[in-house]
């Protein structure tokens, strides 16, 4: 797919997220705004997947695991985009008896999810048991994972840094949102996770960078990072990118974390974000 | 009163053991998972005879459980080993989200459970655990009695599409399920029909039960004595068949009072049956080091506290 293309699915994913939030007047748009060229590239040009056709297993395809769940919009916005499910769904995010809960579950069989996420620091750890079963099944496909860099503050995220290493879980690509915030504000103040880089070679990854916004750095990148799968080392790329990304008073703020913009504001941001697909 | 022969003396952490291993041979989906402790929970066999099937965690319990969770996705039946306590209450949060909200096919195997781990003390007595997994949404809870029906359970859940938190123990204590019972998910035990009170009992509970209610007898008290190996989903059929005859009810567990098999059976009479209850468990304290002997007379889960259990329960008739 060209740049464009995948420009222009972003650009109304973005619309997509702003409007779910201020529809449930609830959620998190700042780092779902931050992901949306990550997951559209994912899901649009990288991964082998079947959403016409959505299976649990996921045999002989790409899985992914979404490790920071708050952001979901994004994620239900793509997979919606992605075939999984009608767009107008996206409509009844955090609604009653909705099935795109606030946070991703299994529970009521939203196509797309294949785990509940949320409490954070468990996704790497159920990506990596994804990726032995993978290799169990002699299933040649990949796994994927996004997490938060505020969620590398969990302990569970080094228990399986450090397993994923030692054992040579060489077909997982996880990715790192990096974009510096987390609710409380900067994850520098918060609780520093000091040489990123460094402390993820020293357990023994393979370790990429990328910008998340730049379409040609994500395509190289990613790419990258599946020449140099089946190498005996996991790979991880820490990917830098603006919490509210497309919305010109979300950027790069931690207040936009968590917080629903009001009609005023939506309209705002809706400006800001061409309707390329067509709203829900 | 029917009597019950000891067909030999063993640990149900080795019935795990040995589940798992027949288990293993039968089901190539089936994968073990250990946190540093596979001599303690018997996986030793597994391991010899399936290493790609093997995966040690080290001591990293909740890495392992979410680890688990996704290894189901692709078909595996993954079976988690650790203590009871590092099982339960260090990972509560990943078997909440990752296991049973997700549905996720992992068996919890749990070895080590309450007082009888004896020596290593409180911090490693969990008397928690299964208040803990029955309140978890979709969460099969099981504490099978002796080792024939630790092997007989270990080898069922494989067949069980859901979660399950098996619990088991270390001591040796004497064998009486026939090799080759049948193990049924939710179906409780009738082992000895009585008239005048009814003992429900789980795990080591149960062999100190049937020796209660023989005491009894010599007494001339007629004791029912039901194996409740299934926690979570309850046998409420059997707990009302069997109160609705004697009208009262004594529980033994070796768990605490808050939470466990007694809070269950008393949830189910409150609702279809109110009639006395006594309880034989651990009363909101932790435990401490000793021998699973002495721990047992000292936090009143031996057999004379089921007898005077039964006596204070007949008064209230």
């Amino acid at each position: 797919m060209e740049i464009q293309q995948l420009q222009a699915i972003a650009t109304q994913v973005r619309r997509d997220i702003v409007r779910m939030v201020s529809g449930a007047n609830s959620g998190h748009p700042g780092g779902s705004l931050g992901c949306s060229d990550f997951l559209t590239v994912l899901y649009f040009e990288m991964m082998k997947h079947n959403p016409d056709h959505f299976s649990m297993d996921g045999k002989d395809e790409d899985l992914f695991f979404l490790s920071n769940g708050h952001i979901s919009p994004v994620w239900y916005s793509v997979l919606a985009r992605s075939g999984y499910f009608p767009i107008e769904e996206l409509a009844t995010f955090r609604k009653l008896n909705a099935r795109l809960q606030g946070h991703p579950s299994t529970d009521k069989k939203i196509p797309g999810v294949r785990m509940a996420s949320g409490s954070l620091g468990q996704g790497l750890s159920n990506a990596i048991g994804a990726a032995l079963t993978k290799k169990l099944n002699s299933d040649s496909r990949l796994v994927y994972s996004l997490h938060g860099d505020g969620e590398l503050q969990e302990g569970q995220i080094w228990e399986a840094a450090l397993y994923a290493a030692a054992n040579k879980v060489d077909n997982l690509i996880a990715t790192i949102d990096y974009n510096g915030r987390q609710i409380d504000g900067d994850v520098e103040d918060v609780l520093s996770l000091g040489d990123l880089h460094g402390k993820w070679q020293a357990f023994g990854w393979e370790v990429l960078e990328m910008d998340g916004h730049n379409y040609s750095d994500l395509i190289e990148t990613l790419n990258k990072a599946k020449s140099m799968t089946g190498n005996g080392k996991p790979i991880i790329i820490i990917m830098k990118t603006e919490m509210g990304q497309g919305v010109d008073y979300m950027v790069g703020s931690h207040k936009w974390h968590g917080v629903a913009p009001n009609l005023e504001q939506l309209q705002q941001a809706l400006i800001q974000l061409e309707e390329t697909l067509g709203d829900y | 009163m029917k009597q019950f022969e000891i067909l030999g003396k063993k640990d149900t952490r080795s019935g795990f053991g040995e589940g798992l291993l027949e288990i293993g041979r039968k089901n190539p989906d089936v994968v073990a998972l250990c946190a540093d402790l596979t001599g303690s929970l018997k996986m030793d066999a597994f391991l010899k005879e399936f290493p790609d099937r093997f995966f040690q965690a080290g001591i990293a319990e909740a890495n392992m459980i979410g680890m688990a969770a996704g290894m189901t996705i692709g078909g595996k039946i993954p079976y988690t080993g650790t203590f009871a306590n590092f099982s339960t209450g260090r990972v509560y949060d990943q078997i909440r989200q990752s296991v049973a909200y997700s549905q996720k096919n992992v068996k919890i195997c749990a070895s080590h459970a309450g007082l009888t781990l004896g020596e290593d003390g409180a911090t490693h007595q969990i008397l928690e655990d299964i208040g803990m997994m029955r309140m978890l949404p979709h969460m099969t809870v099981i504490v099978p009695c002796d080792f024939n029906q630790t092997k007989q359970a270990t080898m069922a859940i494989a067949d069980h599409i859901g979660p399950v938190y098996l619990r088991f123990g270390r001591p040796v204590v004497p064998i009486f399920v026939q090799p080759d019972a049948k193990f049924t998910i939710g179906k409780a035990d009738l082992l000895i029909e009585g008239t005048d009170v009814t003992i429900i009992a789980c795990g080591h509970l149960v062999w100190k039960s049937i020796e209660a209610a023989q005491q009894l007898a010599e007494q001339g008290i007629s004791a029912e004595v039901i194996n409740m190996h299934t926690i979570k989903p309850l046998d409420e059929k059997a707990i009302l068949d069997s109160v609705g005859k004697t009208k009262c009810v004594v529980t033994a567990e070796e768990h605490m009072l808050n939470g466990g098999l007694g809070d269950a059976v008393a949830q189910v009479l409150s609702r279809y049956m109110p009639l006395p209850q006594e309880y034989v468990g651990v009363n909101d304290t932790f435990g401490e080091s000793g021998t699973p002997d002495e721990l047992m007379v000292k936090y009143g889960l031996d057999t004379p506290n089921i007898v005077e259990a039964v006596k204070k329960v007949l008064k209230r008739k």
